[in-house]
């Protein structure tokens, strides 16, 4: 078997071998291509998620860079149609210097329109725009039989809520039509503020909800006495001068990370030297700013492969949400264990997830808190002290993001998912994912 | 010189080809393109509508049949008379095992890659020749420069393109009309979908930018990325007597 099978996630772990890949040449041969192959099929897109979500070990991957093009544009309405692997990238680019931008954005911008569907990603401004999937009025699904549907809330609507957020089990998006956002210009009036502890956070949060469109929060978790962070909010300037109008984001061509890091520069003595110097780089407490989209939304897409630094053995993300009612107390005790156990993070984030519902069956968002980390792959002392926080979320109510999971529980999945039985019914018997059978679902056809 | 803003491409949907044209979308010029496949045309084109083409005309052709050709070189003048550029990027890699034992597949091969080629540009040029001015860009290869045992049918009909090139760029220097030879090495693209990918492999948005800024600038003939113009220099300097032996 070639080298070439071996795929990986954006988190390098795990490294699963599949029987090659697939790339049909345009939307009219989707099918055909699934078909072309004896065995399970997964679409895939950037490979922007951090686990096994995107991984089909012993099958094949899809990809859909070559389903890369614009279909129509609406500029009454500011409806795009494109085809599903066109990235956030190159919708920016071309719709920027026109006065739009993308309703929601994750963290990177480097992502498919199918990803940011099947993923129904979130970003800074969950509290007043819900999930990407809140914006996609309508998109065409082809199954592995040839069957294609038109979904939207009214048409087909349970595969549209299977499909958003459906991991990409339910058959591949052809294309979709986004509802994008006016804007004056790619600059951003963002704030930043200091806070020394989780009630201050709060405070803050509650008091930006209404007239910041994008908040979020980074966290210095290894802080000796509890918790403290700085806030960042945000929003779109208002006027501007003609020509910065146009000023849209570079390509990162010549910064990129060369090599494996080695696993020393990994340690929490360095993490927790970041972090200082990341919070102490901002000396006053709150501090104004104008500054492009790019690094206020991508601030990592600066440095290609930046996920190489963590070393051969990858890093885990972990992204939990805790609803409204339970949230502080159990937010308290996950940054405790964090903080106990001494593995650290160099970018915390923390986030209040507004109430506006998310349309998929297996959607992550809803409302309460949300907090990432990543952590270096250090072994079995990690995996144990991630079970610990999975059951701190699941007995809050909460759940943990499958775009950014490696190793969750089937028991953790099914539990904090109650939809997935539901689903499962939408699954194309051609379409698996490593996660997918990780998590106990089940596909018919042998492969 | 100003770039092109009404311009043919032959092979649009070669994935070169369609980064490239991309770019001349992005500045609002006219285009017409011709590649095999009908549907596929009309995906381009509605994807350089909404890059910010002024307009974009479409026909399918095919490349072995001189009749269609013709007819797709009418219906363009037709919707764009005053057409200023031209890019030829279709072309074929077949097996070259295939050519040794096949004569059609080995005729096909040079038909695709230098005859249909020297067809378009010799009715187009003679357009832009009247016109006083014009710009052609057309995709060659390295493979041209010298043959080497693992594809030297395709070798030699580029290398064929780029001789003719040469002596249309003679002719037309007389009336204003540049003519531009490209020669991209490896490529990731679906005409190189089996080949083990090393590292002189480049995406085709890399020898889009390349094309785009050879037509700005007045450039004759242009290796993507340069460095290929040092390893062709090193490989037609091989002595035939050591050459004949190597493995290339
Ligand atoms: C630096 C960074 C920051 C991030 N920040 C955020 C964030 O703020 N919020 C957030 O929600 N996520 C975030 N993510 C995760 C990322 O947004 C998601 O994982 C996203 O889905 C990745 O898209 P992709 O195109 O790379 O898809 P992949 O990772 O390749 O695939 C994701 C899923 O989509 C499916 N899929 C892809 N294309 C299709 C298709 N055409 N039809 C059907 N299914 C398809 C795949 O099968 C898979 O299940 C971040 C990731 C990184 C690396």
């Amino acid at each position: 078997m070639s080298n070439n099978y071996y795929f990986e996630s954006w988190g390098r772990f795990p490294r699963r071998i599949h029987l090659g890949e697939i790339v049909p040449q345009s939307i009219n041969t989707v099918a055909d291509s699934i078909n072309s192959v004896n065995a399970l099929v997964l679409p895939r897109g950037m490979g922007r998620s951090y686990g096994d979500s995107c991984l089909n070990d012993g099958g094949y991957l899809l990809f859909t860079r070559l389903l890369n093009k614009f279909v129509n544009f609406n500029p009454d309405m500011g409806i795009l149609r494109c085809e599903s692997g066109v990235t956030l990238d190159e919708i920016l680019k071309v719709f920027v210097p026109q006065g739009w931008f993308l309703p929601v954005t994750p963290g990177t911008k480097f992502v498919t329109i199918g990803g940011a569907i099947a993923n129904d990603v979130h970003g800074k401004n969950h509290h007043k725009a819900g999930t990407f999937g809140s914006h996609v009025i309508c998109f065409e699904l082809e199954r592995s039989d040839g069957t294609r549907m038109i979904c939207s809330k009214d048409r087909n609507a349970d595969w549209y809520e299977a499909t958003i957020g459906g991991l990409g089990l339910t058959g591949v998006i052809l294309w979709a039509d986004i509802r994008l956002k006016p804007i004056n210009g790619p600059y951003i009036e963002m704030e930043s503020i200091k806070f020394e502890n989780l009630d201050e956070f709060f405070q803050i949060s509650q008091e930006s909800e209404a007239h910041c469109e994008y908040t979020v929060s980074w966290l210095d978790c290894l802080h000796n006495d509890g918790v403290r962070g700085i806030f960042m909010r945000g929003n779109h300037i208002n006027k501007l001068e003609k020509e910065e109008m146009k000023a849209v984001h570079k390509n990162p061509t010549w910064k990129a990370f060369p090599f494996d890091a080695p696993s020393f520069l990994l340690s929490t003595v360095t993490i927790k030297l970041f972090n200082i110097l990341f919070y102490n780089k901002q000396i006053i407490r709150k501090q104004r700013r104008i500054v492009h989209y790019d690094p206020f939304f991508y601030p990592l897409d600066n440095v290609n492969n930046w996920n190489r630094m963590y070393g051969k053995r990858g890093f885990l993300q972990w992204q939990c949400v805790v609803p409204v009612k339970n949230n502080k107390d159990a937010i308290r005790t996950i940054l405790k264990e964090i903080s106990k156990s001494k593995l650290g993070s160099f970018l915390v984030v923390l986030k209040e997830f507004g109430s506006i519902p998310a349309h998929g069956m297996l959607s992550f968002p809803m409302p309460g808190i949300t907090l990432a980390l990543d952590f270096p792959n250090v072994g079995e002392k990690l995996f144990s002290l991630l079970n610990k926080l999975d059951d701190i979320v699941c007995s809050a109510g909460g759940r943990i993001y499958p775009a950014k999971d490696a190793r969750m529980s089937g028991k953790t999945f099914r539990s904090s998912f109650p939809k997935f039985e539901e689903f499962i019914k939408y699954v194309d018997p051609k379409l698996s994912s490593s996660f997918y059978r990780r998590v106990g679902g089940r596909n018919d056809i042998a492969n | 010189m100003t770039l092109p803003t009404r311009i043919a491409v032959f092979g649009a949907t070669s994935a070169i080809a369609f980064e490239a044209v991309k770019l001349f979308a992005k500045k609002g010029a006219s285009l017409y393109l011709c590649a095999r496949d009908e549907g596929e045309l009309k995906r381009l084109s509605d994807d350089l509508v909404v890059r910010g083409a002024k307009k974009v005309e479409y026909s399918a052709f095919d490349a072995l049949d001189e009749n269609s050709i013709l007819n797709a070189i009418e219906s363009c003048l037709s919707k764009l008379p005053d057409l200023d550029g031209l890019l030829i990027a279709h072309g074929t890699l077949p097996a070259q095992k295939l050519c040794e034992t096949n004569i059609e597949e080995m005729k096909k091969t040079i038909d695709i890659n230098f005859t249909s080629a020297a067809i378009i540009l010799t009715h187009i040029s003679s357009h832009f020749e009247k016109q006083g001015h014009g710009v052609i860009a057309v995709i060659s290869s390295p493979a041209g420069d010298r043959g080497r045992q693992s594809n030297y049918v395709y070798g030699s009909a580029k290398g064929a393109l780029t001789v003719f090139l040469s002596g249309l760029r003679q002719r037309m220097q007389k009336s204003g009309v540049r003519v531009l030879t490209i020669k991209p090495g490896f490529v990731d693209t679906p005409m190189t979908a089996d080949f083990k990918k090393g590292i002189l492999f480049v995406g085709p948005e890399v020898i889009a930018r390349g094309i785009y800024k050879a037509m700005e600038k007045e450039n004759d003939e242009v290796f993507l990325p340069w460095f290929w113009r040092w390893i062709m220099l090193v490989i037609r300097m091989i002595p035939q007597s050591v050459y004949k032996k190597l493995t290339l």
